[in-house]
Parts: C-alpha cells; sequence; structure tokens
C-alpha cells in the first residue's frame, strides 16, 4: 500500500487525496438526490472494477455480469426475509453462490478453449438461464419479485443493512475504495502479471510457464465473488428484486460502460467512467423531462450518441487520456 | 551421466501426412545443438513437440529423466524448458521490463526480486537502456533478443530457439551468436536450436542434427556433418561453401 502511494507522482497523490477527501465530506453538502446520484456511482464503481479484473486484465470479456448481481441479491435477501439472517452473514453463501456459478462458467469455457465472444455469449446464456430459473422459483418471489420489507422497528439497524441515505453512501464509498485499492495491489501482483501476460498473447504467456487456465479461472472467481457483495448492497438498498430486471441484459451492459468509457486495464478507468456515465444518465433524464420530449427511448438515444462521441474520441478511454493530459502519468517512448 | 534431453524414436503424423519419422537424439548438459534442414524438413514440428505444443504419435521424449512427451507447454517450461517463437510475439503494450518480469515471476513470487532479476537479464542483452520503451516500439534484433531475454528469465536449463536468426543482418547475426555464447558458457544454459543460417550454426553448435523429409539423414559434429554427401545433396547444395 505504501509503495502504491509512493508509485504516484506529487500530482497524482494530490489529485487522489483531493477526490478521497470530497467524496467523503460530500454528505455535508449535498441534498439528498445529490447523494443518491453518488451512491449510484460508486456501485457502479464497484462493480465496474470486478468486471475490469476479469476483463480489463485477464482479458476475458464477460456480458453476463449481472448473472452475479442478481445471485448475491437474491441469496441474501432470501435469507433475510425467509430466515432472518441478516446481511454481514448472507454476504457469505451469497459470494459462494456466484463464485460457484463463476466457477462453472469458467470452468466450461476454459477447459474446452471457448474463447473471445463464444466465451462472452456463454456469460450471456448463463445469465439468461437462470433468469428464467428464478421466474419459476416461488420460494424468491418468481417473476413476482421479492421484497426486503420496510420495518420500523429495524430503522437504522446499520449491521442488517437498515440504514439512512446516509450510511448507504457510506458503504458505497468503502466498497469503491476497497475495490478501487484491491485492483492496484492486484495489478501489480504475481497474479496480475499473469492475467496481463494471458490478455496480450495467450501462447506466449503458455511458453512462460503460465497455467493459463488457473490464473484466469481465478480471475473469474475474483469477480465474480467481488460483484456478488455488489448485488448484497444493491439488494438492500433498493428492497425489490425482479429477475427481470436484475438478470437483463441490458443490466451487464451498464455494469460494463464505465469500464469501458474511462479505460479497461487501468485501476481509475473505471471510477472516471461511472463519474461520467452516471451524471449524464441523469442529466439527459432531467433534460428531457424539461424540454417535454415523451418520446420512448429519447434518453437511450442520446446516452448512445455520447457513448459513441467519447468513444470516438478517447478510443481507449478517458481515464489515459487525462492521466496524460493532466500529467499523472509516468511518461513512456 | 544421461542427457538432459533425450528424443527417442519420435514420430508425428498430420492426417496420414509423414510430419516427423522416427527421430532420435539426445542433447548433453552445456551442448549447443542445432537441427538443420530444408523448409518443411519437421524441423519446427519436432521442435513444438518438445516444448509442449504438440503430442508425438509416437516415441518418447525425456527431459532430466522425466518423461514430457504431451505435457502442455506451461508445465514443460515449469521443469526447465523456455522456448522463443519463430515469429516473435513479445506482450506489445507491456514496456520491455514488464515483460521479462513475466518471464521472471515464473520461479520468483517477490516482485522486487523479479524485477530485479529482469533487469539484470536485460543489462546481459544490452536491453537495459530500453527497458521503459514499449515492446512493441522495439526493431526487430531488439525484439528477438527481447523474447530471449523473457525466455532466459524463467530459468531454464534447455533453451529453445527457433530460427532466432531469421531476419537479421549479417552484423547483427554476429552479435546474436557472442550472446548465445555468452548465455551458455556464463548462465550455464543448454541450447537446442533451428537455423537456416548456416553461418551461426557453424560458429556456435557443437553438434548437429540434420532433418530431410522428416527422418534424420545426419548427426554428428557440424565439421563432420556439412562433409556428409547426402547433406549435401539434400540440403545445402553442391557448391556450398563456408
Amino acid at each position: 500500500m505504501i509503495s502504491l502511494w509512493g508509485d504516484m507522482n506529487r500530482r497524482g497523490q494530490v489529485v487522489v487525496a483531493l477526490a478521497l477527501l470530497l467524496l467523503l465530506v460530500a454528505p455535508l453538502g449535498a441534498t439528498r438526490y445529490v447523494l443518491s446520484v453518488l451512491t449510484l456511482i460508486l456501485y457502479f464503481v464497484y462493480v465496474g472494477q470486478a468486471w475490469n479484473l476479469m476483463m480489463g486484465y485477464a482479458g476475458q470479456l464477460s456480458l453476463g455480469h449481472a448473472l452475479y448481481v442478481g445471485l448475491g441479491g437474491y441469496v441474501s435477501a432470501a435469507l433475510w426475509v425467509h430466515f432472518g439472517i441478516g446481511p454481514w452473514l448472507g454476504v457469505f453463501p451469497a459470494v459462494a453462490v456466484a463464485a460457484a456459478f463463476g466457477a462453472a462458467i469458467g470452468w466450461l469455457g476454459f477447459r474446452f478453449g471457448i474463447e473471445g465472444v463464444y466465451f462472452a455469449l456463454l456469460t450471456i446464456a448463463f445469465a439468461e438461464f437462470t433468469r428464467i430459473g428464478f421466474d419459476h422459483i416461488g420460494f424468491v418471489g418468481g417473476a413476482g419479485g421479492l421484497f426486503i420489507p420496510y420495518e420500523e422497528q429495524r430503522l437504522g439497524q446499520w449491521w442488517n443493512l437498515r440504514g439512512s441515505q446516509l450510511f448507504f453512501y457510506y458503504l458505497a464509498f468503502a466498497l469503491a475504495a476497497a475495490a478501487v485499492l484491491l485492483t492496484a495491489l492486484l495489478a501489480r501482483s504475481r497474479l496480475g502479471y499473469q492475467w496481463i501476460a494471458i490478455r496480450e498473447d495467450e501462447t506466449a504467456a503458455r511458453a512462460l510457464g503460465i497455467d493459463v487456465f488457473r490464473a484466469k479461472l481465478k480471475a473469474v472467481l475474483i469477480s465474480s465473488s467481488m460483484t456478488a457483495i455488489g448485488g448484497v448492497f444493491y439488494a438492500f438498498y433498493y428492497n425489490s428484486l425482479f429477475p427481470a430486471q436484475l438478470f437483463d441484459m441490458g443490466r451487464s451492459i451498464e455494469l460494463i460502460l464505465g469500464p469501458i468509457v474511462g479505460g479497461t486495464g487501468t485501476v481509475f478507468g473505471p471510477v472516471v467512467g461511472a463519474f461520467i456515465l452516471t451524471p449524464l444518465g441523469e442529466i439527459l433524464i432531467s433534460v428531457t423531462e424539461h424540454l417535454g420530449i415523451n418520446a420512448p427511448g429519447a434518453k437511450a438515444v442520446f446516452f448512445g450518441l455520447t457513448l459513441m462521441t467519447i468513444i470516438y474520441l478517447v478510443p481507449t478511454g478517458v481515464w489515459p487520456w487525462l492521466s496524460r493530459k493532466l500529467g499523472l502519468a509516468r511518461r513512456r517512448p | 551421466m544421461s542427457p538432459l534431453l533425450a528424443v527417442a524414436d519420435v514420430g508425428k503424423r498430420f492426417r496420414g501426412l509423414v510430419a516427423v519419422d522416427r527421430v532420435s537424439f539426445t542433447v548433453e548438459a552445456g551442448d549447443i545443438f542445432a537441427v538443420i534442414g530444408p523448409n518443411g524438413a519437421g524441423k519446427t514440428t519436432l521442435f513444438n513437440m518438445i516444448a509442449g505444443v504438440l503430442a508425438p504419435n509416437d516415441g518418447t521424449i525425456t527431459f532430466r529423466g522425466e518423461r514430457i512427451e504431451g505435457r502442455t507447454p506451461d508445465a514443460v517450461c515449469r521443469l526447465g524448458v523456455a522456448r522463443t517463437f519463430q515469429i516473435v510475439r513479445p506482450f506489445p503494450g507491456l514496456t520491455v521490463e514488464d515483460n521479462v518480469v513475466i518471464g521472471a515471476l515464473l520461479h520468483r513470487t517477490d516482485m522486487a526480486v523479479a524485477r530485479r532479476y529482469a533487469r539484470d537479464i536485460l543489462a546481459t542483452l544490452d536491453l537495459f537502456e530500453k527497458r521503459d520503451f514499449r515492446a512493441s516500439a522495439l526493431t526487430l534484433p531488439d525484439r528477438k533478443r527481447l523474447e530471449l531475454a523473457r525466455a532466459l528469465a524463467t530459468d531454464p536449463k534447455l533453451l529453445l530457439l527457433d530460427e532466432v536468426m531469421a531476419g537479421l543482418r549479417p552484423t547483427e547475426t554476429d552479435r546474436m551468436v557472442d550472446i548465445l555464447r555468452g548465455v551458455n558458457r556464463d548462465m550455464g544454459v543448454t541450447i537446442l536450436l533451428i537455423e537456416h543460417v548456416m553461418r551461426a550454426v557453424m560458429a556456435l553448435a557443437g553438434h548437429m542434427l540434420v532433418l530431410h523429409h522428416g527422418a534424420p539423414i545426419a548427426q554428428g559434429r557440424p565439421e563432420e556433418v556439412v562433409r556428409d554427401a547426402k547433406v549435401i545433396t539434400s540440403y545445402l547444395g553442391a557448391e556450398a561453401t563456408f
């Protein structure tokens, strides 16, 4: 951790410290609405970072990460609703279930050489199957959804994630910060280097003695576990879970846009991406409302156009470009 | 003492086409052993079987007393056999140093130790000044040396070099010959190379094997082999001179 800090140049340290400080004191001046947007941003930083580890570092494209969010959310919510097991305990089975699904997908994909877009299809298929499955599991409410009831006497039980908006903000902040730190540590670890080698050239990685199967499997396990924790957060923040909403392909896409726009395979890319996209979505909603444009999909069209513009201008992501502009990165010939 | 590498009656067929036909040879520790032959003679297939890319149909490959035929490339590398590729494939987006660090991490878990070792190797191969360059920014001769550096960083006992001289100019070839001599002598690495550049082969090899249509036609010390009538007609040409 100390070497992590020491590796940044002066300006980088100042920027990171300022950003952390701003986020810490943000609730002092923020309205409830702004705080909810910030919470959403930090949530997307967290899950985006989880996806970034798998795609940005290990080079394995998952288009079904909603699966892990959904499993994490459903397992923890069901344990709470049916057995009164709190999320602090429920998070462990939630992670275990998601990791088991991740292991199954990874094993199938990596053992049988399903690569690139075909691996991505496999991840979509699992998310879709699971969505259809959950539509028919009566125990968790089926298509009708699972609800975490509002209980007056539990209000303020933060240890059961029954906290206020402020509490959820700081929880999201802690999750996001931990994810960024974990990514930074992994990126400069032996495993991180193995992932990067695999991403860059799998054949060459093998020739250097890297057990590609194991390294990739670790990537899926870490990524799916992290994402499941995001799912627990989601469940107790929103209190309602619908298969059609949680496991939807759109959810998987939404989750990966941040890292793509911010820059995959970088520590701060998913952070920057989430801070651009989530507010952008909010702004577009209010602008279209303000202008009285009620055409369905109007927001999506503007959102898409903005995305295309960003990706056209900075194809490797906003963060690498930004850090160059601000002189935060070491120069390389 | 048993040889470092023993290839015995190894054969490989692709849909009935015999690529390698019952090839046997041994490489002693400390030697530089060259495999030569015209294009299509089965050199790269043989090489790929030793490196674990292909499994032979027949025969055995023994490295330090352990059977390695049919193992995966990463398992073979972990045992101490490193290779370079005919068409170099460094990790393009990484720096020169990080390329070598990845190799060094095979037997080192500590990042700082691996980085220090990588720098030592880069210094040995005249790449130290370029350690912060992206690998994609290097010239071909530099990339060839980088590929060699990365392989050496895995602490091999045996180094497999697939046409490491191809595409190099004569001065660069001589430089590579010097480097390989140093690697062999100072680092104690045994070398098995496939090579077309006879000038380099004659300068380096202690022993050699000539393949023709997948079968061995001559084996021995270079000065004997190049006088062999079969070798001259099939590969070197009647007027070959060195």
